[in-house]
């Protein structure tokens, strides 16, 4: 655990775990509390491995040229290199996800970010007035049945019922052992502005 | 308690001063809008808020005071300080400070009269770009509060409060800080009020340009509307082109660009800004379009074109029936009833190319003044062709029709027929089928014509087959045509073109980063909007189109098809047949 130290009290806390995700790939856990009501936990997911890249390349290679040989037209090679580019620069930029962050603050929301591969950042900010409760909920998903992290948001015309079901860390998709940690931090959270609201 | 303080970015690095915005006490968060600075009349200042308060119906007071130390911090600054919090009298009184050298700030919020000692609350800094949030719409939009003395707009919840206290407070920025005025205010016009030349010149020039759009407008709908379009042949002609309906459709666009009645909100705004996007790009298609048929005797070319053109498709015809006559794909078929439908469908198409023959002087004439017509605009041009293609297959249409009827006068007489087989019959009256005793000739003659007609079924089913595919080709191609038109009549591209340039006019949200955090500091975080994405901009501004869509869901389409019964696939908006 790393702790940093300026000058001043409390130290504000960095925090770097190893889990693994459902199937098995490694994923990388860092927590940061900002303040006891503020607390940030990013998950990275593995990169894009070389070896599968290199093998759906020499795939789509060896297809075009087997269809050159058949045809004797060299389109359809410039055709496939182009493919193979425009698929690896899509897959970078609207698959493949980088990392993943919930950000929570107590009197105004939960944000959760997804970071591309390409860069790109998709962000999605719930405010603290629509969250009903954090969860972690089963679910079957193939043929695993598999937990997983999600925020219950509050039904405007019904006090108790539940409109939706916003699921976390959807791509990273960690186990129970990391979930637990994360759902233990978001409850104190939570269990402190619930405090805070009921008296005004 | 947790305190939220919006701060806006552009008073960042201004002098010390009172912290002037509003309070939410629902979400105990306290929205800055300006700093008023020294020296100051406080009888003044309570003026210049009372009159804001008035002009904007936004409750603003003064929340406490901005402390930012460029040299070494003075005791007799602190003191004055405390002091006014005394002259302005507000629950929290909120104090910010800025240390020189520091990026760090100190926040402190104090109660007076809260119940019990008087504390400290913790406070959260968020920093917000004051022009940014006060362009942007959010979406979906919050319901607006109505516009009355002494409505709260804090009905509102969360952050759409902190959106609509700053786009509400339009009167506190007006001043900049070159102005006389009593009170020196800091915000974001307090460089300098923005505005532009154009906008000002369009401004003003709109007026009476609309009012004489708007009169020439209403004269030519006038004279659209007259007795003698509505008397039988014409009103008729006029249901059924789509150029007219495509017509009628930018009439009613340019009416409302061009009414004399302000917007009265973003949504009608954004409308008028689409169509006029929409008619400007269809008139400089079209004019393109223009310019390159009548580029190098292009038209001349195509009325050559089309005459063989139409000569080829009444020969593949006549070949298509010669076969049908024949063995078509081996199956054979009665003589006597093919001899007769081929030989009427033959003299039809006859009839047909002696028509086209007649006419084809005239075409290039008649090609270069519809060519004319798309300086109207590309969807004129487009439906202009599509009407074309109709007319020009209008005998393939006409033996889709003859063969639907055919087939669905045999199918009816060959399911009553088949009731009598049965001994039964269809009651009328009660609308289902009851049995019946029928007669020893009744029954003879009955299943007699029953056997007929059974066995002369496939040689209609194969005409009605072949006719109605043929159709279908035909409306298929029509379908595209009309699937662009609408495609180019309801893209929103000032939307679009808007979320382009300047994302953060469309706000699906806001997006929080946490700055640079020290202990034992308050928390600053940073508030950015979250531009909406293109999907959904479609999706929310996308304009009415012509209301062409096919009416049938497949089932009932391919239901339809097999009894007979005529189609009609794309149901224009002002069709009220069935």
């Amino acid at each position: 655990m790393r702790c940093g130290r300026p000058s001043g009290g409390k130290p504000v806390m960095e925090d770097e775990q190893s889990f693994s995700d459902i199937s098995g790939g490694r994923l990388a856990l860092q927590r940061r509390y900002y303040s006891p009501s503020c607390r940030e936990f990013c998950l990275s997911c593995p990169r894009l491995s070389l070896r599968s890249l290199t093998a759906v390349t020499c795939t789509v290679w060896l297809a075009a040229y087997g269809l050159f040989s058949l045809c004797e037209n060299s389109m359809i090679l410039s055709a496939a290199i182009f493919i193979t580019l425009l698929g690896l620069l899509g897959y970078l930029h609207f698959v493949k996800i980088d990392q993943e962050t919930l950000l929570i603050i107590d009197s105004l929301g939960i944000q959760m970010t997804s970071s591309y591969a390409s860069g790109k950042e998709s962000t999605t900010f719930i405010e603290m007035g629509k969250v009903k409760d954090i969860v972690i909920n089963e679910a079957i998903y193939m043929q695993k049945v598999i937990y997983y992290l999600c925020i219950l948001l509050k039904d405007p015309v019904e006090p108790h019922g539940i409109s939706q079901v916003v699921p976390v860390f959807q791509s990273a998709k960690p186990r129970l052992d990391c979930l637990i940690e994360v759902y233990r931090s978001c409850q104190e959270i939570l269990a402190q502005q619930k405090a805070t609201s009921t008296n005004p | 308690m947790v305190l939220t303080a919006f701060f806006p970015t552009c008073c960042a690095s201004a002098d010390s001063g009172l912290l002037v915005g509003r309070w939410v006490p629902e979400q105990s968060c306290a929205v800055v809008l300006a700093v008023v600075h020294f020296p100051f009349i406080p009888i003044q200042v309570k003026q210049l808020l009372d009159q804001v308060r008035q002009d904007s119906q936004v409750g603003v007071a003064v929340l406490g005071t901005w402390c930012h130390c460029r040299q070494e911090p003075e005791e007799s600054l602190g003191r004055f300080l405390e002091g006014l919090a005394a002259v302005f009298p507000h629950e929290p009184w909120l104090r910010l400070c800025r240390e020189r050298g520091s990026m760090f700030w100190s926040c402190e919020a104090t109660h007076r009269q809260a119940p019990g000692a008087p504390g400290e609350d913790q406070v959260t800094l968020i920093f917000y770009d004051q022009r940014q949030v006060l362009l942007s719409q959010l979406h979906p939009p919050a319901v607006p509060p109505d516009r009355q003395v002494g409505a709260d707009p804090a009905s509102t919840g969360g952050l759409a409060a902190v959106f609509h206290t700053v786009a509400r407070s339009e009167a506190l920025f007006r001043s900049d800080r070159f102005d006389e005025g009593p009170v020196r205010l800091s915000h974001w016009q307090s460089e300098g009020v923005e505005a532009s030349i154009l906008a000002e010149l369009a401004k003003r020039a709109s007026g009476p340009v609309c009012l004489l759009l708007a009169s020439l407008l209403s004269l030519v709908s006038a004279v659209g509307a007259c007795r003698v379009f509505k008397l039988w042949p014409l009103s008729f002609l006029g249901s059924k082109l789509s150029t007219c309906e495509q017509l009628r459709h930018r009439l009613e666009h340019l009416r409302l660009i061009f009414s004399t009645k302000k917007a009265e909100n973003p949504a009608q705004l954004m409308r008028k800004a689409n169509m006029v996007a929409s008619v400007l790009l269809d008139v400089a298609l079209g004019l393109l379009l223009l310019s390159w048929l009548h580029g190098r005797s292009r038209i001349g070319h195509l009325a050559d074109a089309l005459v063989p053109v139409a000569d080829h498709v009444a020969e593949e015809l006549q070949h298509l029936l010669q076969w049908l006559m024949g063995a078509p794909a081996g199956l054979k078929m009665n003589r006597a009833l093919d001899q007769v439908l081929g030989r009427f469908f033959l003299y039809h198409i006859h009839l047909w190319i002696s028509y086209i023959h007649l006419m084809s002087p005239f075409v290039e004439h008649i090609l270069w003044h519809v060519g004319l017509s798309a300086c109207l605009g590309l969807t004129v041009a487009l439906s202009l062709l599509s009407d074309i293609v109709a007319l020009l297959t209008f005998h393939i249409y006409c033996f889709y029709v003859y063969g639907a009827r055919l087939y669905r006068l045999k199918i009816h007489g060959l399911s009553s027929l088949w009731r009598l087989f049965r001994g039964k019959k269809w009651n009328a009256l009660r609308r289902r089928v009851d049995s019946c005793s029928y007669d020893l000739d009744q029954l003879f003659i009955g299943t007699l014509l029953f056997t007929i007609l059974l066995f002369l079924l496939p040689t209609t089913a194969l005409y009605y087959l072949v006719f109605t595919l043929l159709r279908l080709l035909v409306v298929a191609a029509q379908g595209l045509i009309h699937l662009l038109v609408d495609l180019i009549n309801s893209l929103p591209l000032y939307s679009l073109g808007l979320r382009l340039c300047r994302p953060y006019r469309l706000a699906a949200g806001v997006k929080f980063r946490v700055l640079e955090h020290e202990a034992r500091r308050p928390l600053c975080l940073l508030m950015q909007i979250n531009p909406l994405p293109y999907s959904r901009v479609v999706h929310t501004y996308r304009l009415p189109g012509c209301g062409c869509h096919p009416q049938h869901s497949w089932g009932s389409l391919c239901r339809r098809l097999f009894s007979g019964e005529l189609i009609y696939p794309w149901r224009q908006r002002s069709d009220k047949q069935d």
